[in-house]
């Protein structure tokens, strides 16, 4: 966007200070002193905003912002990734004003993002876990969090608390972001011990609690000893493995309250570092990311603190590893690796940082999950 | 955590057992009491929203007062309030109960929605389990055949109504009814009325249906728990040819279909698993067509249901 007008801005910060403010309290809250008119930003979530899961990690990163003067938020709930979506775009920019949406949904992208923001050319999109070129409209972005690591970290866990050496793994749908998970999970284990497996079912969609309960009953069923799933709320996956006495990692949010006992960690989400910055870039009239990526150094994903029964191993492994992930550009993904068909998916030599953009396009699960991605 | 040795293939046929008994119960409960009703000669597509609002006051109620039993009776209440009120508007003349009962669904879903925010985090206490796999060694078949009493219930309902239809005074008032409205005014019986009370029995029971999903399996509140097994019980009473032993069976075979895919899927069978997962339906459509005839209704449709009319 052709923003690029600092003196714009300062000027504006002048004649606010000229309004009778203090000068020194701008450079302290950047976000309360760049207000001129209130800036409306509109959330759209897939599923419930309470679902104690993903929905709920934007949701609560969202509510960060309500209560900042100058910024006002709209939020729509339980969108369907229809023509809905579309909808609720055009009503959140045509009613409430909204100049920066965020649909999070991963299926909002194409083709109902992408032809929205080509209608409205003056809003501002970014949207959550899209694969974002720039051959899509320039008022477009996409911003997601390299979670794939917290997943390599609940396998370290994972992988030091099986006893039957099979782990299991419940996902919704095959698309790039769940598989790099689960082979993330894998080879976590498989660094304690590569005789590990990760047994995974697919329910089909991101929230059947039925299913998801018989998933979780029939991986415990043929011995699976630890659990971790991708579904937009894992509370009855985790409440349920509980229930048969099986270990679980976490997703999403943090959940050990719900089952203290058998949560050993989790991959959690942090939306609202790359929410504050998209918003006080949005304030100072800068140019918006387009394709913001960050990981656990930059804030974007967090652990769930171990739970207590995890062994001293266990934990020795696990910070060991947080540290190497905190210096940034860590790789799992490093070939020779073949897919569970036996095909050489990644060439030896070659290295995937979390940062490879190659990750975001996975259509292979590793050999040693037990699984199919269709 | 001590790990049961793994029972490999045998995880099939026990998960499809166990599924079909974790996962009928709120199939049997709707279907048993749309079976009341549409014998009445209503047919109660609401019952939809009604399993999902007995889902979240049964949570609700259940937190609150720390009883899973009374957010059951809580869920019965209120389903029975939902049944009362379609009966309540279809009594009025020229009112569609397909109609009625679509907005019902929305309303009853919509409420949900709405009064289960503050519920969707917290646990609930959950219904108590009858052990009934004591016998066994095996930890996998003890965990199968875990029964909650709700199911048992169900099947004591079934058996009972498909008595009381044939054997009881009100079993045969309701058949009347829903035959025919003119012959039951003709022996001095109110149609409107006893189709009321039918419409408020069988909300009740999916208001119980509701309560199961959320108080035992999956044991939980969240906006899609049900999945759209409200209308797929519907369905299912039509599959079942208006018959109790017969929707008993029925929510038992959709049940156990349900748990295939998963199943399937952690025993290494991973391929097709969108195919596994419409087996129900697929299965449905077979015995639909199979049945059908070209020259005379559904054997057993009561003949004032505006569907076969």
């Amino acid at each position: 966007m052709a923003y690029k007008l600092p003196i714009s801005r300062r000027q504006l910060l002048k004649s606010t200070a000229a309004g009778g403010t203090m000068l020194a309290a701008t450079g302290l809250a950047p976000l309360r002193a760049l207000a001129a008119g209130p800036l409306t930003v509109g959330f759209i979530y897939v599923g419930s905003k309470d679902d104690y899961g993903y929905n709920q990690s934007h949701a609560e990163a969202a509510a960060t912002f309500k209560k900042m003067p100058g910024i006002k938020v709209v939020e729509e709930e339980n969108v369907p990734e229809t023509n809905a979506v579309v909808e609720t775009m055009e009503s959140m920019i045509n009613i409430d004003g909204a100049s920066l949406v965020f649909p999070t949904s991963f299926g909002y992208f194409n083709p109902f993002m992408l032809a929205t923001a080509k209608k409205y050319p003056k809003v501002e999109f970014r949207h959550c876990g899209g694969l974002w070129t720039k051959a899509d409209p320039a008022n477009t972005g996409s911003y997601f969090g390299y979670i794939g690591m917290g997943q390599y970290l609940n396998g370290i866990v994972a992988g030091h608390m099986t006893k039957s050496k099979k782990l299991g793994f419940i996902a919704a749908k095959p698309i790039p972001q769940v598989l790099l998970n689960i082979n993330s999970f894998l080879l976590g284990a498989r660094s304690v011990d590569p005789a590990i497996t990760v047994k995974t079912i697919f329910t089909g969609d991101w929230n059947l609690p039925v299913k998801e309960a018989e998933a979780a009953n029939a991986l415990a069923d043929q011995g699976i000893d630890v659990l971790t799933m991708h579904v937009d709320s894992p509370k009855v996956i985790i409440q349920t493995a509980a229930g048969r006495g099986l270990y679980v990692c976490g997703y999403h949010v943090d959940q050990a309250a719900l089952a203290p006992a058998n949560y050993l960690t989790g991959a959690n989400w942090n939306w609202a570092k790359p929410y504050h910055d998209f918003i006080t870039e949005k304030l100072g009239h800068k140019p918006l990311g387009q394709f913001v990526r960050g990981g656990i150094p930059e804030g974007f994903v967090k652990m769930s603190p171990l739970g207590s029964m995890v062994t001293a191993p266990a934990r020795k492994q696990f910070d060991a590893t947080l540290a190497d992930i905190m210096k940034g550009n860590f790789a799992i993904i490093k070939g020779p690796m073949k897919d569970n068909t036996g095909k050489i998916v990644v060439p030896a030599g070659k290295i995937y940082p979390e940062s490879a953009i190659e990750l975001e396009k996975m259509n292979y699960l590793l050999e040693g999950v037990i699984g199919s991605t269709s | 955590m001590s790990a049961p040795s793994a029972i490999g293939l045998w995880g099939v046929p026990l998960a499809m057992i166990g599924g079909a008994v974790r996962v009928s119960t709120p199939y049997i409960f709707v279907a048993l009491g749309e079976t009341i009703t549409e014998r009445s000669g209503r047919i109660n597509l609401g019952q939809e929203g009604t399993l999902v609002f007995g889902a979240m006051i049964g949570y609700g109620v259940a937190i609150m007062t720390g009883s899973a039993w009374l957010g059951v009776a809580a869920a019965c209440v209120c389903g029975g309030g939902f049944g009362l009120f379609h009966g309540w508007i279809c009594s009025y003349p020229k009112v569609n109960d397909i109609a009625i009962g679509i907005a019902m669904m929305q309303l009853g879903v919509g409420l949900a929605i709405f009064f289960g925010k503050p519920f969707i985090q917290p646990a609930a206490p959950h219904l108590p389990a009858i052990p009934l796999g004591w016998w066994s060694a095996v930890p996998q078949i003890r965990v199968a055949l875990d029964v909650n009493a709700l199911f048992i219930l169900g099947l004591a309902l079934a058996l009972f109504l498909n008595w009381a239809f044939r054997n009881t005074r009100y079993g045969l008032m309701l058949r009347v009814v829903g035959d025919s409205a003119d012959a039951a005014r003709a022996i001095g019986l109110n149609p409107d009325r006893l189709r009321l009370y039918a419409t408020a029995i069988g909300g009740a029971m999916a208001g119980i249906g509701g309560a199961y999903l959320s108080l035992y399996y999956p044991g939980s509140w969240n906006e899609g728990i049900s999945s759209g097994q409200g209308l797929m019980a519907v369905a299912l009473v039509i599959f079942a040819r208006w018959n109790p032993l017969g929707c008993f069976f029925a929510a038992l075979l959709f049940g156990g279909a349900g748990a295939l895919g998963a199943a399937l899927q952690s025993v290494g069978v991973t391929q097709g698993y969108y195919l596994f997962y419409a087996a129900p339906y697929v299965l449905t459509l077979i015995i639909m067509i199979a049945t059908s005839s070209r020259s005379h209704s559904l054997i057993g449709a009561p003949g004032e249901l505006s569907i076969t009319k």
